[in-house]
């Protein structure tokens, strides 16, 4: 399970937001992408991930994605319970009520589970997310600014369910501000 | 974690078309049902408008015969035309339909799934409704039996339309009516279709070749739709 | 040749430029002849008298309305193939000239109607078809006008022709039987028998208008291009011409 990415460019309107840029992640291995506001982390992640179109150069992905953008990604109107048991069947792994549980319980979201979506905060609603990722058998995944809403103890939550991905054989390519308790492989810089 | 090593021991998913098919329609059914006034605002407005047109012309029986089916017809297009916007607009404002777009099951499953969710709710109260509102025009029995056959055959085709339409819109300037002048006139041979059948029936001709044609119609749509549909969502997530 | 190397945007260019002349020059000589075919040639028709004769008008910009959405959906279904931008930019030029014929037709229906029938508008099949199309048109120029990013309104609009322009045979078909169907009276020659200088008229003015809609579109997609392609060197060079030519709101002024 790699990613390889050749030569990648992608412009937004007349402005090119980056050109001919090349990285190979390999099993194990987490790369950080660091830039200022506007400077094409979000489309960067997206065009790894294959939801925008390249202008130009290739991404070579063996397996399946767990992408997490700005958008949580999850149904108000559900559970949490509900959204984590759907994203998991979407990601084609069913998975039964008890490990949903432990997951939101590792979460903390064990006792607010049957509310639907729309009564929780925006950092509950990220811990949905977390969750998920925890359970996700996606050996790759792209997060954007994962860290957002999170307080301390969702950051180190987080900060370990990466370490345990990596432990695993994943790999994950995050754009984030925030210095993580991990250190990445490789820090990419968007933006001059 | 125990959890996350029971997962990680699961052997890689591997996504299917009818996986992903029952998880869009069981997905959008269970939402629909949480908010059942959208359903039913579909079937308020099909009935209301359809009981607008005798007020309108007047109500000579013979008048409302001859009118019928096609004034009932016209009602179903833009009740179903009605409830498209909440095909994929809410998932693409949530984050949910870039979910599905990379889920490993095949973009048609889904995208036939939430199509089938959306007829459920809308083409077929409209094709259940529509005796009823035939008998408010006077229809007879075996015309209301070929007004009812043609609206279970082509809602579908009006909710397959409906959809590329739907997603070749997402997140464009001009809303709704934006939505009406893309549908509409792809609407155009089902409604020939669909009301000449019940109006050859009530003519005292056979509804047979009508259908037929709208039973084509309904095939070709559901076989190359679907994939236009994908192709569109693709190009509106870019 | 390599096709590729016409597919740039400067290259096309002026080479639009170039031919754009010669195609407005065709259609006219080809519209004179055409008219003249029409107007002086062919006889008065025994059943209708003179009022026929805007048939050399409505017919030909009814086939060219056809016929040109079907060459914008094939522009838009190469953009989306080869995902080169000038076929999206070509796709676009073409729609409003399409939508123009489309207009004519419709117009010039309505007053070949008016003196045959009474009415100005008679739901023939013809008719009922050109104006599905018209809506077609405006539905394709709609979107592709719809989006902030005007790659994301080519793709959209590409992809919205090539789902016209399937349905178009179905439309038109049961636009056809829906006719027959109710009996309506027809836009054409009932009873008639077509003169062979008649179809003359009809095919040269169908080449005129054919002439017309390639030179019309070169133009207009030089001013697409130009739009697009502002913030480059190739138009910034071009000087203040260019700069006077992206009337677009939205586009920063060129430097100089």
């Amino acid at each position: 399970m790699t990613i390889e990415a050749r030569a990648l460019t992608c412009s937004r309107g007349a402005v090119t937001l980056f050109r001919e840029v090349s990285f190979r992640i390999e099993r194990g291995e987490w790369f950080a992408v660091r830039g200022s506001n506007g400077s094409g982390k979000t489309t960067l992640l997206r065009c790894v991930a294959g939801l925008t179109r390249l202008d130009a150069g290739e991404v070579h992905r063996e397996g399946n994605v767990a992408y997490a953008g700005h958008l949580a990604g999850i149904k108000d109107d559900l559970s949490a319970e509900e959204n984590l048991r759907g994203s998991l069947a979407l990601a084609g792994a069913t998975v039964g009520p008890e490990q949903a549980r432990a997951a939101l319980d590792e979460v903390g979201l064990l006792r607010r589970r049957a509310l639907p979506s729309r009564r929780l905060s925006a950092g509950q609603r990220r811990r949905i997310g977390l969750a998920r990722l925890m359970l996700d058998p996606a050996p790759i995944w792209i997060l954007d600014e994962p860290l957002t809403a999170l307080d301390d103890d969702g950051q180190a939550l987080f900060a370990r369910t990466l370490a345990r991905h990596l432990e695993r054989g994943g790999l994950a390519l995050v754009a984030t501000h925030h210095d993580l308790a991990l250190t990445p492989a490789r820090l990419l810089r968007l933006g001059a | 974690m125990n959890v996350a090593a029971q997962v990680a021991a699961m052997p890689p998913p591997e996504g299917s078309f009818g996986a992903g098919f029952s998880w869009a329609i069981a997905r959008d059914l269970t939402l629909a049902l949480r908010h059942p006034g959208e359903t039913l605002l579909v079937v308020a407005f099909f009935v209301l408008v359809a009981s607008l047109f005798p007020m309108g012309v007047g109500a000579d029986p013979q008048l409302l015969l001859r009118i019928g089916p096609g004034v009932i017809w016209v009602c179903a297009l833009l009740a179903a035309f009605l409830s498209l916007p909440s095909l994929f607009a809410a998932d693409y404002a949530d984050g949910t339909l870039e979910q599905m777009v990379l889920s490993p099951h095949p973009m048609p499953g889904w995208v036939s799934g939430k199509i089938a969710a959306h007829w459920l709710v809308s083409g077929l109260p409209l094709t259940v409704l529509s005796p009823l509102l035939g008998l408010q025009y006077g229809l007879e029995v075996a015309t209301l039996a070929a007004l009812a056959a043609a609206l279970a055959i082509g809602t579908p085709v009006l909710s397959l339309l409906g959809a590329a339409c739907s997603a070749l819109a997402l997140g464009a300037r001009g809303g709704g009516i934006l939505l009406a002048l893309l549908a509409l006139p792809l609407f155009v041979p089902v409604l020939i279709f669909g009301a000449g059948a019940a109006e050859a029936q009530a003519a005292g001709l056979s509804s047979a070749p009508h259908l037929s044609l709208l039973g084509a119609l309904a095939i070709v749509a559901t076989m190359g739709l679907p994939f236009a549909v994908c192709a569109a969502v693709r190009i509106a997530l870019d | 040749m390599n096709l590729f190397f016409f597919s740039s945007p400067p290259t096309f260019f002026r080479l639009a430029g170039a031919m754009a002349p010669w195609f407005f020059v065709l259609a006219a000589v080809l519209a004179a002849a055409g008219l003249y075919v029409g107007f002086v040639v062919a006889p008065t028709d025994a059943v209708q008298g003179e009022v026929y004769r805007i048939i050399f008008i409505h017919v030909p910009a009814a086939w060219m309305s056809m016929f040109l959405y079907f060459v914008m959906a094939c522009w838009g279904a190469a953009s989306l193939t080869f995902n080169t931008r000038l076929s999206a930019m070509m796709a676009r030029a073409i729609a409003p000239t399409g939508a123009m014929f489309t207009f004519i037709a419709l117009w010039s229906g309505a007053f070949w109607g008016r003196p045959t029938w009474g009415t100005y508008w008679v739901w023939d099949a013809r008719m009922t078809s050109e104006l599905v199309l018209l809506f077609l048109y405006f539905g394709f120029i709609a979107l592709a006008n719809a989006f902030e990013d005007p790659r994301r309104g080519d793709r959209a609009a590409a992809l919205l022709g090539i789902i016209g322009v399937v349905n178009l045979p179905i439309i038109y078909f049961s636009v056809q039987w829906w006719n027959t169907l109710h009996q309506g009276s027809s836009v054409s020659f009932k009873g008639t028998s077509m003169h062979i200088a008649m179809l003359w008229g009809m095919l040269l003015m169908a080449l005129a208008c054919w002439m017309y809609a390639i030179g019309a579109s070169l133009v207009r997609v030089r001013s697409v291009i130009l739009e697009r392609e502002a913030r480059t060197r190739w138009v910034r060079e071009l000087g203040p011409r260019a700069s006077a030519a992206i009337a677009a709101p939205g586009v920063t002024k060129l430097p100089g």
